[in-house]
């Protein structure tokens, strides 16, 4: 059919392919779509949980992954996650640039910190982490999600993909109540910032032997959120 | 390489027999069908506003089809402007020539994979290899059943056929582990060692995509294990392949795909990773990215006004585990990487009828309806399956030669339509019908026949034609 053809070639072939389908006209614009009303969302956009309800489900809902969920107070935090590292025998802990100090401020001379900045982490050295720590851009109630998006303290994919281990920090006032609301957040921060986005529910998983759920294959096999609770 | 694939003699109905006996595989599939089935309806009935994501999931997808070409422009540009370049393939070959030569322009011999029914669609992997190049699939079903030399059985869980113990006796074989149990932990821990290394070297990465929004340009891939996650972030290079259809039109539109999908699939509130890219990010992942958008007879499907809601599909897999059909034969049956319902109808659009067991696929069903019931964007299979049935139909008028002009169905069915065009021949073959019955009813059934119509019954009983016809009956009161 096209045999050699260059890669325009195949292009106006496709094009070409399409409205015939549609059997319309080349407009060579795409003036149509961008003034078409949207269409119509009669689905839940918005929840009605209050921020206590919003809270104890998405502590709930991560736990049901087989993840650890606490909430504590901001004065807790340096100390649980040294409290945390000592407890799991944790030695070394990737950080992403922009992290809060006093997240690491309490850790003992037991635990070696990885910064990634200002010179970022080789692969080996993070492969060799045995945790890594951020922050978060948002958190979903409904679905248990927490959501990184290359933010400050979130820093790049890699730092929460190899470390077998992801202590994750967000704060109350991040977490929304259903899908809707996260999504139309980061909406806008793609179109600012075009950074990736990655959606966490649980560690990692595989169901692909007989549909038994196994955590881990490839990702952290251990995700531990901790959630600061918003000052009243 | 040929530009199109061999044509496939076998049809569904041959290959359906000899997979009802494999009892193993029954079990297995009877099994997996059955328990995600049960957690998809908790899933499922979990969200209040599910009909209402449906219906918005089908007017997406039903705006992004009617104004393809339009959209397919929009995500270019949005691409090229986020670093990315994309490239157009009107069919299979193509987009392999594409994807290979930009795999040897990086000067590797491996490239690592996600998990891609696309990519398997086009033979990706048979054509890297024939450059020397190998693809190392990395998701654990595909690993299985790329290390057995195998063909995927489901859209979801591929090795949904094989057992723990067969999974672990061929890892034993071809990782050289000595020692291993057959618990899935120990297993997915075996794959993830040998995986890790690969990973950690590897330059190049090629995924399929679930959405491309045409809006921003970003690409997702959706999956549970992480090396989704591995491939899109780690290799320095990303070539990504996805069919045309895949595309959305904005990033609010994650407010449906991103519910719809999890729950129709894995059957969970979300799956364990969404990877979101918009082109390339400074300093973080891979720093060259290709988009290849490819046809290979998704503009036949767009053609056809009933067919085109076959482009609507999300790839959940629901309507495979929900399916009578499929539970009992397994993907393998349909001879194509789309199995089950779904296939049933995307399979014959995209290859033709010119392929005898691409033809055969619409009869893989006994229109139920149940996928239609859990279609996450109400794709109406059972009209779809029907309107098919008449295009082979036609198909085999038109092209079927004195095979198909000889063969008994066929010419049944023109005596039966000769038959029903008149109604003095309507009522003699009645009264015949009437008087021939006698030899065959027996409690107030037909369930034999001799000779050829015996095809017909040796499935199903036909009730006797009564004593009293309406037509008589009505005759009668005047």
């Amino acid at each position: 059919m096209v045999g050699g053809s260059a890669m325009s070639g195949s292009k106006n072939i496709i094009l070409e392919r399409i409205r015939q389908a549609l059997k319309k006209e080349d407009s060579g614009t795409t003036d149509d779509i961008l003034t078409l009303p949207d269409i119509e969302r009669s689905y839940e956009q918005q929840s009605n949980l209050s921020d206590e309800q919003k809270l104890h489900l998405f502590a709930e809902r991560v736990n049901e992954y087989r993840a650890i969920t606490e909430v504590i107070d901001e004065e807790e935090i340096g100390e649980r996650i040294q409290s945390i590292c000592s407890v799991s025998g944790i030695k070394s802990l990737a950080v992403p640039g922009g992290i809060e100090e006093k997240w690491v401020s309490a850790l003992d001379s037991g635990v070696r910190l990885l910064r990634d900045e200002p010179e970022p982490l080789t692969k080996e050295e993070l492969n060799n982490a045995a945790a890594v720590l951020t922050g978060a851009f948002l958190g979903v109630a409904q679905t248990g999600t927490i959501i990184l998006n290359g933010g400050p303290g979130q820093g790049r994919r890699i730092l929460t993909l190899l470390p077998d281990f992801h202590i994750c920090v967000i704060r109350q006032e991040q977490i929304t109540g259903i899908l809707p609301e996260a999504i139309i957040q980061l909406d806008m921060a793609v179109k600012e910032s075009g950074k990736p986005v990655t959606m966490i529910s649980g560690p990692s998983a595989t169901s692909d032997i007989e549909l038994n759920r196994v955590e881990g294959v490839h990702g952290p096999r251990r995700l531990h959120v901790l959630v600061i609770k918003q000052k009243s | 390489m040929n530009n199109k694939p061999a044509l496939n003699p076998i049809t569904f109905e041959q290959s359906a027999g000899s997979y009802l006996a494999d009892t193993q595989l029954r079990r297995n599939i009877g099994h997996a069908t059955q328990t995600i089935r049960a957690k998809r309806a908790t899933a499922v009935g979990e969200l209040p506003d599910w009909e209402e994501l449906r219906e918005a999931g089908r007017l997406t997808k039903e705006r992004v089809m009617n104004n393809l070409d339009e959209y397919l422009l929009q995500l270019e540009e949005s691409v090229i402007k986020a670093g990315g370049h994309v490239h157009w393939a009107a069919d299979g070959e193509d987009a392999n020539r594409i994807i290979t030569g930009l795999v040897k322009e990086k000067g590797v011999t491996e490239v690592v994979k996600v998990k891609s029914i696309t990519t398997d669609e086009i033979k990706l992997n048979d054509a890297l290899e024939n450059e020397g190049i190998h693809a190392l699939e990395t998701d654990l079903a595909e690993l299985i059943v790329q290390l057995a030399g195998d063909e995927p059985s489901h859209i979801l869980v591929p090795a949904i056929h094989k057992n723990r113990s067969e999974i672990r006796d061929l890892f034993k074989e071809k990782l050289n582990i000595e020692h291993l149990s057959d618990k899935p932990a120990d297993l997915a821990e075996a794959a993830r060692l040998y995986l890790r290394k690969n990973f950690l070297k590897a330059k190049v990465g090629i995924s399929g995509a679930n959405f491309a929004v045409a809006e921003t340009g970003t690409v997702v891939v959706v999956e549970s294990e992480g090396n989704g996650r591995m491939c899109t972030t780690l290799p320095d290079t990303l070539i990504t392949l996805m069919g045309i259809e895949k595309i959305i039109p904005k990033w609010q539109d994650f407010e449906v795909f991103m519910q719809l999908l999890p729950r129709s699939s894995t059957a969970e509130r979300m799956n364990p990773y969404n990877n979101f890219w918009t082109g390339i990010s400074d300093g973080d992942g891979p720093q060259e990215f290709h988009l290849v958008l490819l046809d290979n007879g998704r503009t036949k499907v767009l053609a056809d006004e009933t067919g085109r809601q076959t482009l609507f599909c999300i790839r959940c897999s629901a309507c495979l585990n929900v399916c009578p059909v499929y539970e009992r034969t397994g993907g393998h049956a349909y001879h194509s990487v789309y199995p089950g319902p779904i296939g049933a109808i995307l399979t014959p659009q995209l290859r033709g009828f010119e392929d005898p067991s691409a033809a055969s696929l619409p009869y893989a069903s006994s229109l139920c309806g149940a996928c239609y019931e859990v279609c996450p964007v109400k794709i109406n299979i059972p009209e779809v399956l029907v309107h098919l049935r008449g295009k082979v139909v036609d198909y085999k008028n038109e092209k079927g030669g004195i095979r198909h002009k000889t063969d008994t169905i066929h010419i049944g069915m023109k005596f039966m339509a000769r038959t029903f065009q008149s109604r003095n021949r309507y009522e003699r073959l009645q009264r015949m019908g009437k008087i021939g019955q006698k030899l065959f009813v027996k409690d107030g059934a037909i369930s034999r026949l001799p000779g050829e119509l015996a095809k017909w019954t040796s499935i199903r009983d036909i009730k006797p034609i009564p004593k009293q016809t309406f037509r008589e009956w009505w005759g009668d009161r005047q």
